[in-house]
């Protein structure tokens, strides 16, 4: 027991020494969680947008006074001609035109019928969507407002309830997400790395040779970084729960219960990858290439999972964030109990013994 | 030159060397661009619902069957109680449930107004905003149908009439916009963590020593060391770029010698990011930490799976200098709006003034004697 603090405490010095790796240690989940707090939302604000007005009357003046004050759109550019569309577009800047036909007002007054036409830049159709949505519902409104005297007869209203997260508010969302790529990448690179470290340099041998045995090896190369992890998944929790007011609605103890279990599947997949890599490049390729895109892609974290083909969804469920990241949102979100997630929390304790066992396998005491 | 060349030969042989890193290089980043290029959208399709109809009028049923019918709709279950269908949120297994009050179809003969509920599970807080979208215009479309049927709708009312159309992707297939995103990821991606990776490890294996009192001069050095990882990425994505033509039929407008133009000055600065973190590390380990903490900022500033328009002003001011974000968004214009020389030379001349400061802050950094 001895030997192995002092191999930890000599882990920990190896550790501290290197301040530049700590102060990105800590640095990088405070700089994600304000990233994607105040930054990333999938929200529209202040769209550049190019209008072609043909008919230049007041209402066309209105109608667009009107789009420009939402808040969604700024005007970047007055079009002439609709031969200047394309190159306007292809400019990469505007990304809606919005086209009054000539004598508009004259159209709507007389015969009472307009037209307008919205053309959306679609190379990104989720914003392309949006940005129609929003036009649309502007235009919408103007309308109704013609029309007030002679109000629509029948309707159905429906009452809208969001629940779990009634502004929408994306940071809500990409909480769990956040907490398990920084749990996953950290740990898992840390931990790879550290191991395929003393491999490449020949002090495996040293190590080796010592009255340590190989699990103790592991054991004290891993409590380092379990520390160091745990330290920034308080700070993740303490930030987004106080700066950005994300509820905890279940038991922050069975919270950090599965934060725990998952920080040690990390822990186990770092280490397997590092019993599967001589060097410290390819633990870090494969830890960083391998896990990353993935992690963030499959997991359920940015892209909801349901949406995914058949085979990608079938292939999610080897991904260790996609089911922490449900149970994360369950608890902080939704509340839920042990219960209702028993099943995922299962799967994650399966993982783990997983990697361990092949690790153990594949752990090579004697040198080649 | 010839001291470059055979500097290339034992670069080539260094990195070829290594069994493990050949797949790695080659073969995760196809396999990646074919799995996750398909997985990244935010398309929604079959939103499972349940449904709690206290009225069940042949009206309410009619509604109902407006959302089973719709493609986006998929019925999970009736259910009598709003706790018993809130368990299927907490199960994760609907995200709408559609509540329709006892005496619906009365009020609406009536007043010609009722009221239902959707109460949608908003945990994935973009994902209920397109929840919402669908239900509504269900909804709406229901409206008229019935305002129609019973001809309540009078001439006289003033009708603008709004067509809308989606340029350069008509069929909004994200694939098309996601594709030449991830591609560029992916060589970002290798070659910033390869020659993040590839100075530091001479030093800290101690080979840099004997580089140092070989003849080779500082500038054949850095030549040497980058050149390999630039024909290995301009490779990669010219690789990538035919994988998108031929698998994902992503269309290619404008000119593909552009895009390589544009990636051989995004490489150099790209690999003079990963060159100037190798140079100021001591270890493999800090080289990788410092490269990883950068592309993560850059990815998530870049603007491939969340719009960079929707950003605060400060953010968008870092995306400015983010060349990740800058080349995705040229190669986009390229390849989905057929833009010229033209449209993408602010990209150019700044990948050039960029790539500039960054090879020569790594020269800088790089003495030969410490």
């Amino acid at each position: 027991m001895k030997r192995l603090l002092t191999f930890v405490k000599k882990e920990f010095l190896h550790i501290i020494r290197d301040y530049r790796t700590l102060l990105i240690l800590f640095g990088m989940p405070v700089a994600q969680i304000l990233l994607f707090g105040y930054a990333i939302t999938n929200e529209i604000r202040d769209v550049k947008i190019a209008i072609l007005d043909l008919a230049k009357d007041d209402v066309t003046q209105e109608i667009s006074n009107k789009i420009l004050s939402s808040g969604y759109f700024v005007s970047y550019e007055n079009l002439k001609t609709a031969a200047d569309i394309e190159p306007a577009f292809q400019k990469g800047i505007i990304k809606e035109v919005i086209v009054f036909e000539p004598f508009f007002g004259r159209n709507l007054e007389k015969e009472k019928r307009a037209n307008i036409q919205i053309i959306a830049d679609a190379s990104d159709p989720n914003l392309a969507n949006m940005m129609i949505g929003y036009t649309t519902a502007i235009l919408e409104n103007y309308q109704s407002g013609l029309s007030e005297d002679k109000i629509l007869p029948a309707m159905i209203v429906p009452e809208i309830k969001m629940l779990y997260n009634p502004n929408l508010k994306s940071v809500y969302m990409f909480v769990p997400g956040l907490m398990s790529v920084i749990l996953l990448l950290v740990s898992a690179l840390m931990t790879s790395i550290s191991i395929t470290r003393e491999k490449e340099m020949g002090t495996m041998e040293i190590l080796l040779v010592s009255p340590l045995n190989p699990a103790h090896i592991i054991v004290g190369k891993v409590i380092p970084y379990l520390v160091l992890s745990l330290i920034n998944t308080v700070i993740v929790l303490v930030l987004s729960m106080f700066v950005f007011q994300v509820p905890v609605n279940g038991s922050l103890a069975l919270l950090a219960g599965i934060s725990f279990l998952f920080l040690i599947t990390a822990l186990s997949l770092g280490i397997l990858i590092s019993t599967l890599s001589n060097n410290q490049q390819t633990a870090m390729m494969i830890s960083l290439v391998a896990l990353m895109l993935p992690t963030i892609i499959l997991s359920g974290y940015i892209f909801p999972i349901d949406n995914m083909p058949l085979l990608l969804r079938v292939l999610s469920n080897i991904i260790p964030s996609k089911w922490f990241i449900i149970i994360v949102r369950g608890i902080m979100l939704k509340g839920v109990t042990f219960s209702y997630i028993w099943f995922e929390t299962l799967i994650l304790v399966f993982m783990t013994l997983l990697f361990l066992v092949i690790s153990i396998k594949k752990f090579k005491i004697r040198l080649e | 030159m010839r001291k470059i060349l055979i500097f290339l030969r034992k670069e080539f042989i260094q990195i070829f060397r290594n069994k493990a890193m050949v797949p790695i290089i080659f073969g995760m980043p196809v396999i990646q661009l074919l799995i996750l290029s398909n997985a990244a959208t935010y398309e929604i399709r079959n939103i499972r619902f349940n449904v709690i109809d206290f009225d069940n009028s042949s009206f309410s049923r009619e509604l109902i069957s407006k959302f089973t019918s719709s493609e986006y709709f998929i019925l999970n279950k009736v259910s009598f109680s709003m706790k018993e269908s809130e368990e299927s949120f907490k199960k994760n297994q609907a995200r709408l449930i559609i509540y329709i009050p006892k005496n619906f179809e009365k009020d609406y003969r009536k007043d010609s107004k009722a009221e239902i509920q959707f109460v949608i599970n908003a945990e994935d807080g973009s994902a209920a905003g397109v929840v919402n979208n669908y239900a509504a215009n269900i909804l709406r479309q229901f409206n008229t149908d019935i305002m129609y049927k019973a001809s309540l709708v009078p001439d006289n009312i003033p009708l603008i009439k709004v067509n809308s159309a989606n340029w350069f992707n008509p069929e909004l297939n994200y694939k098309t916009y996601m594709v030449p995103g991830i591609l560029v990821l992916l060589v970002t991606l290798i070659g910033s963590f390869l020659s993040g990776m590839n100075v530091v490890r001479e030093k800290e294996i101690g080979t840099i020593e004997q580089l140092n009192v070989t003849p080779v001069s500082k500038y054949h050095f850095i030549i040497g060391k980058l050149l390999p990882f630039w024909i290995i990425g301009m490779l990669e994505l010219a690789f990538g770029l035919a994988l998108s033509l031929l698998v994902f039929k992503i269309p290619l407008l404008g000119n593909p010698l552009l895009i390589f133009l544009l990636a051989a000055v995004y490489l150099i600065v790209i690999l003079g990011i990963g060159l100037l973190v190798s140079t100021v590390s001591h270890t493999q380990q800090q080289a990788m930490f410092v490269a990883w903490f950068i592309m993560i900022l850059f990815i998530l500033l870049g603007g491939v799976f969340t719009p960079l328009e929707s950003m605060p002003d400060w953010a968008q001011l870092i995306a400015f200098f983010n060349p990740v974000a800058q080349f995705i968004k040229a190669i986009r214009m390229i390849m989905l709006k057929g833009s010229g020389f033209n449209d993408v030379m602010p990209q150019f001349y700044f990948f050039i003034v960029y790539g500039i400061i960054m090879m020569s802050l790594a020269v800088w950094r790089y003495r030969k004697s410490e």
